[in-house]
């Protein structure tokens, strides 16, 4: 045995005995911590916390058109609470899942939440996907003092003391997005295409005022397109003749899969014009093919590719639980986020109790997250970094950039 | 002119006469199908959507096939085939088990149709997933052929167009030159002389039914090239086939393309002019105008009233 293998084999050895001892340790700290906080005191509130148990929930979409997006966000929620589980639980009670099924209907979303907070009592909801599901649920959430856990990049402008933002709110996403463009390709014209509702407008507002009063750009045309149209020939005609440095897009849905053919199919591919899109996640990238993709860069916090010990770990876990196939965007990872910050508000609180939850989590620092370190603020959003990823051929980007950690903002002034 | 050059002006026209006319050949292999089932038979089929998913489904699975073993270049066109033979044979089965119980009572099959359709969409949604696939494409159907360096002419524009033609050629031969297509006249007309005069009405139903999915596997197939393909997408198709048929006049398959080519280049040259979501708007108001005016669409057939 030579020194090296000598080494390696006491490695091996150090990590069996490691594991041994967590192991022991969590099955011994499960009993022991359970005992440590009886369910009368850690439940004042009549939540379904019982001496061995706690019922949380999951409510997203597994039908309907919003299926495609939020498959994802319910395989990561259901993993996290399984790698939960197998540590001993929080507060020493294993988690149990009630799924509900919003099918992509936002009235449906309300129901829902009522059910599982009024008729089920979760401690936790993880769920909802599309500003439009959030804010159907919300005053259910509100009334019935829920808490729920969001995990979706969105447009900001909200804040409420029952819902947590694992997300990015609009700023975080698009202006330190917009500042390496302009300076990466000296970019002066600009424009901007979304689809036609809430996220894509605010988001290209808040672009917009960034790129006239902070970049000394110029917008040199703005759109938006129906949810679902398929045909972008007279846009891509358009852009053709006005000749923009930069593409901004928001584009999302089956739309999102038409515009980047068209564009490709049109002669507008990367080595002829840049695009720097916020609605493209590796998720969309499985239908739009990444050849149509290759050379456009997404702003993100999160890209399957990035390189921590941390992530290895997620996505081979992830892979695991469902299947080699399995590809994690954005919203996937931050819908990771939510059980295992849900577990620290409640451990830091010592109680189940909504408010006293609620209120132990800002300030708190998650450092096993796959995107790295995100601390939560007191407005209820995550400080998270910035990534461009500069898509490949094969589906999967390369991480050509990223932010200092950026404080979440949800009322940006100047740019409302 | 608005401080652009000549030049750019004409190429500008020239990509932008493409766009409409290739907006002009999706919207008609979409509702040609519609206007057979809708148009010939009174039947309002609220799943052709689904039957164009089918269609591009077919592709998608043999564009894996044809990648794993290699013959990716040529598949495309057996693919567009077997698109229309499976949502023929599906929607002859559909006829028969279904369809044919509710002739007499026009409404019962729009339910019977959607409730056909929200099926088929959980069927697609378990055997391939909830996510959006595409096909691989072949080569030759990908990037733009340039007469000259500033026109890009999208080949699968190109390659739509073409479809959209043969497909209505066909039809047209089979309705107006085909003894079936005498049939099926005669039974439009006049059912029970259709039937007095030894013409097998049900069979007739039952082939056109047929026929009218087949043509909209077609479309799905098609479509592949410039969309994505999910669970859900027959929906996204469903309201534009229905104003097209709508529009052109129901019993007309004339009117059917007259209203696709008139709804296209309105729809492609108001987008280019205003933004993309109010040319929409403009162009729907337009026909919601039209309509009020002539209920009976574009080209109605002539009856005696």
């Amino acid at each position: 045995m030579s020194t090296n293998d000598r080494r390696r084999f006491m490695t091996k050895v150090g990590a069996l005995t490691g594991a041994l001892l967590a192991v022991s340790m969590v099955s011994g700290m499960g009993s022991a911590f359970a005992e440590d906080f009886p369910t009368a005191k850690v439940n004042t509130t009549k939540l379904a916390v019982t001496d061995k148990t706690v019922k949380v929930g999951i409510l997203h979409s597994a039908t309907g058109t919003m299926a495609i997006s939020e498959t994802g966000s319910i395989q990561a929620e259901k993993l996290a609470i399984a790698q939960i589980n197998e540590m001993g639980g929080v507060l020493g009670r294993k988690i149990e899942i009630i799924q509900e099924d919003g099918a992509s209907d936002w009235p449906t979303f309300a129901e829902k939440s009522k059910k599982l907070l009024e008729n089920d009592k979760v401690a936790a909801v993880f769920g909802c996907w599309t500003s439009a599901s959030r804010k159907a649920a919300l005053p259910v959430f509100e009334k019935d003092n829920g808490l729920l856990f969001y995990p979706t990049f969105y447009e900001g402008l909200e804040q409420s003391k029952n819902v947590f933002y694992t997300g990015q709110e609009a700023t975080q996403q698009i202006l330190a997005g917009l500042d390496w463009i302009a300076k990466e390709k000296k970019a002066k014209t600009f424009y901007l295409i979304g689809s036609d509702y809430i996220w894509p407008r605010t988001s290209m507002k808040i672009a917009r005022k960034h790129i006239e009063q902070h970049l000394g750009g110029k917008v040199v045309g703005e759109e938006y397109i129906a949810l679902g149209d398929t045909q972008f020939g007279s846009v891509i005609n358009k852009i053709k003749l006005k000749k923009p440095d930069i593409i901004y897009a928001a584009v999302v849905g089956g739309s999102n899969v038409a515009w980047f053919k068209q564009l490709n199919a049109a002669g507008l591919n990367s080595s002829k014009q840049t695009m720097l899109t916020i609605s493209v996640t590796e998720d969309e990238v499985l239908g739009i093919g990444g050849e149509n993709l290759a050379g456009f860069y997404s702003a993100m916090k999160y890209f399957q590719t990035l390189k921590n010990p941390n992530n290895e770990k997620f996505v081979a876990d992830f892979k695991k639980m469902w299947g080699p196939k399995a590809v994690i965007g954005d919203v996937t990872q931050a819908a990771y986020l939510g059980p295992w910050l849900w577990k620290a508000a409640v451990e830091r609180a010592g109680s189940f109790d909504v408010d006293k939850a609620v209120v132990a989590l800002p300030g708190y620092e998650l450092k096993t997250a796959p995107e790295g370190y995100v601390k939560v603020d007191p407005n209820h959003h995550l400080w998270s970094k910035l990534r461009i990823g500069k898509w490949r051929a094969d589906g999967q980007a390369d991480v050509v950039y990223e932010s200092e950690l950026i404080k979440p903002d949800p009322f940006p002034k100047g740019y409302q | 002119m608005f401080g652009y050059s000549m030049a750019e002006i004409g190429n500008i026209m020239v990509m932008q006469g493409f766009a409409g006319l290739s907006m002009f050949s999706v919207l008609l292999l979409m509702a040609l199908g519609l206007a057979i089932i809708f148009g010939q038979m009174g039947v309002i089929n609220m799943a052709h959507g689904e039957f164009m998913t089918i269609g591009a489904y077919t592709t998608v699975m043999l564009s894996k096939l044809a990648v794993a073993y290699g013959f990716v270049n040529y598949y495309f066109i057996f693919a567009i085939i077997v698109a229309f033979v499976l949502a023929f044979a599906i929607g002859y089965l559909v006829e028969f088990t279904l369809i044919r119980h509710l002739y007499k009572r026009p409404l019962d099959t729009l339910l019977a149709t959607w409730g056909l359709s929200l099926v088929m969409q959980q069927i697609f949604r378990s055997s391939f997933g909830a996510k959006e696939v595409s096909a691989e494409l072949p080569e030759w159907l990908l990037g733009s052929f340039q007469p000259t360096p500033d026109i890009d002419i999208p080949i699968n524009g190109v390659f739509v167009m073409g479809l959209a033609a043969v497909v209505t050629f066909g039809v047209f031969l089979f309705m107006f030159r085909s003894q079936w297509g005498l049939r099926v006249r005669a039974t439009v007309q006049n059912r029970v002389m259709a039937g007095a005069v030894g013409i097998n009405t049900k069979k007739v139903d039952r082939v056109t039914f047929a026929l009218g999915c087949g043509i909209a596997g077609v479309a799905g197939a098609a479509f592949t090239t410039i969309a994505s393909t999910g669970p859900t997408t027959g929906t996204l198709y469903i309201v534009d086939s229905f104003m097209v048929v709508v529009f052109g006049g129901a019993a007309s398959l004339f009117g059917t393309i007259a209203s696709a080519f008139g709804i296209a280049q309105a729809q492609s040259i108001l987008q280019f002019f205003m933004t993309s979501s109010m040319g929409k708007v403009a162009t729907l108001l337009t026909i919601v105008g039209i309509l009020m005016m002539r209920p009976e669409g574009l080209f109605a057939s002539k009856v005696r009233k």
